[in-house]
C-alpha cells in the first residue's frame, strides 16, 4: 500500500470510530427513523407517516433506517468526485441515472397512458382498475385512436427501412408547437417585453414631486437597453460613436452575466447546505450533540 | 509563496469552501433579512387577499431543487393557511409529485392540523399534470378538456372546490415555485399574458435572471433563489410571530452559509488577481 492508500486507511478507520462512539457513548445517538400509521383499513395499516421517536404509537422503521444510511453512502460518494474519479462515485451516478429512469418511465406509464389516453378510449375499463373516480357514465372518444396511432409510429424509427413512418408524427408535433408557440411566445416576449420598456424617463409621485431613484432606473434600463440593441446591430461597423455606444452594451452584457454566474452560485452553495444539514443533523444528529455548547 | 500559490492544488480550495459552508451549518448562525420590492408584492398581493380566496400553487421543481424551492413552497403554503385561503396544488414535473405531498403532509395535515382543513373544501391536490405547455393553456382555458380527476382518481366534480372551476382564470392569484422548464417562463407565456391572473413565482438562481424582464407587469413579484425564499420568511415573521423562530425558516437558516461561502469566494477572486498580476509583473520584469 502506498503512503495515500494508508492515510485514507486511517481517515476511513478514525471515521468509522468516532462514528461508533458517536453512536454508543451519545444521548443523541445516531439518526434513526419512526413511523406511525397514517391510514388504517380493516384493521390494517396501509400507509405510515415519519414520526419522532416520542410520539404515541411510533415504531422503529428498519427500512426506512436503512434508506437513510443509504442515502448518506451517496452523498459521500458523490463528494468524493471532489477528490478523484473513483468507483463509489460511478456507482451513485449509475444509481442516480437508473432511478431517474425508472421513475419518469413509471410516471409516463400512469400520468399519460393511463390517466391521458386510457381514460379516453376506455373509460370503463380503466374506471374497474386504475381510475376509480372517473365518470361511470364517460362514453369513449374515438378521436384519441389519433395519438395512440401516432405514438406507435414513432416507434417505426426502430424498424430497418421503415424509419420515414416515424417522421409523421414528428412533423405533427413540431408543427402543433410551433403554432402553439409562435402567438404566445410573440406575445408574452415580444410585444409585452417592447412594451415594459416603453417608460416615463422623470416618474412623478401622486403630489406631482419627482422620484429621483425612480427616474434614474428607468434611465438605465433605456440606455441599457438601447446600448444593447446597439451591439448587437451589425450593419453599421463599430467604430466612432456607434463603437463607444456598443461597448456600453458589452459592459451591460457583462454585468447581466455577472449577475447570472451570483445566482448560478447561490444555488449551488444552497445545495451544498443542504446536504451538509442532511449528513449533520439528520444522520449525525450532531446538532442535537452541540445544543448545550452552543445553546442554540 | 506566489509559485505555490500559482500552482495550489484546487482541491484545497474545495476544502476550504466546504468549511466556510459545514462550520455555519453547525453553529446555525443567522443573520437578519431585509425585504425586496420583487419578494414584497409577492407577499402582499397573498395577504391582502380576501380571506378564503382561491389560491392556485403550481409547484414545478424536483427534489434535486428543493433545498432552494422548498422553503418558498412551504411559505406560500403557510400563508394560504394563515389566511385561510382555498389552494390548489399541481405540478407539471413527474418528480414534482412527491414535493407537493411533502409540502401538504408537513404543512396543512402537520403545521396547520389544529384548522382541520378539509380536503376536496379547503385544498385540493391535481398531482403531476402532463403536457407542459399545452397543459398550461388547457388549464387557463377549459381544464376539463384533459383534468376530470384529481391526483387520487376522484373525479373534480365530485369536489366542492372544483366542482365549479372550468379554468385556473377562477382563482385570484396563481403561485409558482420553479426551477426550470416547464415552469415560471411558460406560466407567464401560456397562463397569464392572455388573461387577468395575477402571477407570483419563486424561481431557483439560475432561473432568477431570466423572470426579472417580466417583473412587474407579467409577474407581479419574484422570490429569487434561497435569498427571496429567506425575505419572504422573515415577512411571515415580521406579520406573524409563530414564524419568528429560525427553527422554522429553512431559508433564513441557510443564508448563513451563503454568506460566508460568498466572502470566501470574493476574498479568492481578489487573490487570484493578486497573483496573477504578481506573476505577469515578475515575468515581465525576468
Amino acid at each position: 500500500m502506498n503512503r495515500e492508500g494508508r492515510v485514507w486507511t486511517v481517515l476511513f478507520l478514525l471515521g468509522g470510530a468516532a462514528l461508533l462512539a458517536k453512536g454508543l457513548l451519545t444521548e443523541s445517538g445516531l439518526g434513526d427513523i419512526h413511523v406511525k400509521p397514517a391510514r388504517v383499513a380493516e384493521g390494517r395499516t396501509i400507509a405510515w407517516t415519519e414520526a419522532a421517536a416520542g410520539d404515541a404509537g411510533a415504531v422503529f422503521s428498519p427500512v426506512r433506517t436503512a434508506g437513510l444510511w443509504v442515502a448518506a453512502f451517496l452523498t459521500l460518494a458523490i463528494f468524493s468526485y471532489l477528490y478523484r474519479d473513483n468507483v463509489f462515485y460511478k456507482l451513485a451516478e449509475s444509481i442516480i441515472v437508473g432511478v431517474s429512469a425508472g421513475y419518469y418511465l413509471v410516471a409516463g406509464f400512469w400520468d399519460s397512458i393511463v390517466a391521458q389516453l386510457m381514460t379516453e378510449l376506455v373509460p370503463q375499463f380503466t374506471r374497474s382498475w386504475a381510475v376509480p373516480g372517473l365518470d361511470a357514465d364517460k362514453p369513449a372518444d374515438w378521436w384519441f385512436l389519433v395519438p395512440l396511432v401516432l405514438s406507435v409510429w414513432l416507434f417505426f424509427k426502430f424498424l430497418p427501412g421503415q424509419s420515414w413512418v416515424a417522421r409523421w408524427p414528428l412533423a405533427f408535433v413540431v408543427g402543433t408547437f410551433a403554432g402553439l408557440r409562435l402567438v404566445l411566445f410573440l406575445e408574452a416576449d415580444f410585444v409585452n417585453q417592447i412594451r415594459n420598456t416603453i417608460m416615463p424617463l422623470v416618474v412623478y409621485s401622486a403630489d406631482r414631486s419627482v422620484l429621483v431613484w425612480s427616474s434614474l432606473r428607468n434611465v438605465g434600463i433605456i440606455l441599457s437597453l438601447l446600448a444593447c440593441l446597439t451591439y448587437f446591430f451589425f450593419s453599421v461597423e463599430h467604430r466612432g460613436v456607434v463603437g463607444r455606444v456598443s461597448r456600453v452594451g458589452i459592459w451591460v452584457l457583462m454585468i447581466t452575466f455577472g449577475a447570472s454566474f451570483a445566482f448560478t452560485v447561490m444555488g449551488r452553495i444552497t445545495l451544498l447546505t443542504k446536504r451538509f444539514e442532511f449528513l449533520f443533523n439528520d444522520c449525525l444528529r450532531l446538532d442535537e450533540f452541540l445544543k448545550p455548547f452552543l445553546g442554540t | 509563496m506566489l509559485d505555490s500559490l500559482i500552482t495550489l492544488d484546487r482541491r484545497w480550495i474545495f476544502l476550504l469552501m466546504g468549511l466556510a459552508v459545514a462550520i455555519p451549518v453547525l453553529t446555525q448562525q443567522t443573520f437578519p433579512e431585509a425585504l425586496t420590492a420583487t419578494s414584497r408584492n409577492v407577499f402582499t398581493a397573498v395577504e391582502e387577499l380576501p380571506e378564503g380566496s382561491l389560491v392556485l400553487l403550481a409547484f414545478d421543481y424536483d427534489p434535486g431543487s428543493a433545498p432552494e424551492l422548498q422553503p418558498m413552497a412551504t411559505a406560500f403554503t403557510r400563508h394560504c393557511c394563515l389566511k385561510k385561503h382555498k389552494m390548489v396544488f399541481l405540478t407539471l414535473w413527474p418528480t414534482g409529485t412527491p414535493m407537493v405531498d411533502q409540502t401538504i403532509r408537513d404543512v396543512i395535515q402537520g403545521e396547520f392540523a389544529d384548522l382541520n382543513l378539509q380536503y376536496g373544501e379547503d385544498y385540493v391536490n391535481l398531482g403531476y399534470r402532463p403536457g407542459n405547455e399545452v397543459a398550461i393553456k388547457a388549464l387557463a382555458t377549459d381544464m376539463r378538456k384533459l383534468f376530470n380527476t384529481d391526483a387520487q382518481g376522484t373525479s373534480l366534480d365530485d369536489l366542492p372546490l372544483t366542482r365549479d372551476v372550468r379554468n385556473i382564470l377562477a382563482a385570484k392569484l396563481a403561485l409558482n415555485v420553479s426551477a426550470g422548464y416547464p415552469g415560471a417562463k411558460e406560466w407567464v407565456q401560456y397562463g397569464t399574458t392572455q388573461g387577468t391572473l395575477p402571477l407570483g413565482v419563486g424561481v431557483t438562481g439560475v432561473q432568477a435572471p431570466q423572470m426579472y424582464p417580466y417583473y412587474p407587469d407579467q409577474v407581479l413579484g419574484i422570490l429569487a433563489a434561497l435569498k427571496g425564499a429567506a425575505e419572504y420568511e422573515a415577512a411571515l415573521g415580521d406579520r406573524y410571530e409563530r414564524y419568528r423562530d429560525p427553527k422554522l425558516n429553512a431559508a433564513i437558516q441557510r443564508m448563513g452559509p451563503q454568506l460566508f461561502a460568498h466572502l470566501l469566494m470574493v476574498g479568492l477572486i481578489v487573490l487570484g488577481n493578486v497573483v496573477h498580476f504578481a506573476h505577469r509583473r515578475r515575468e515581465a520584469a525576468q
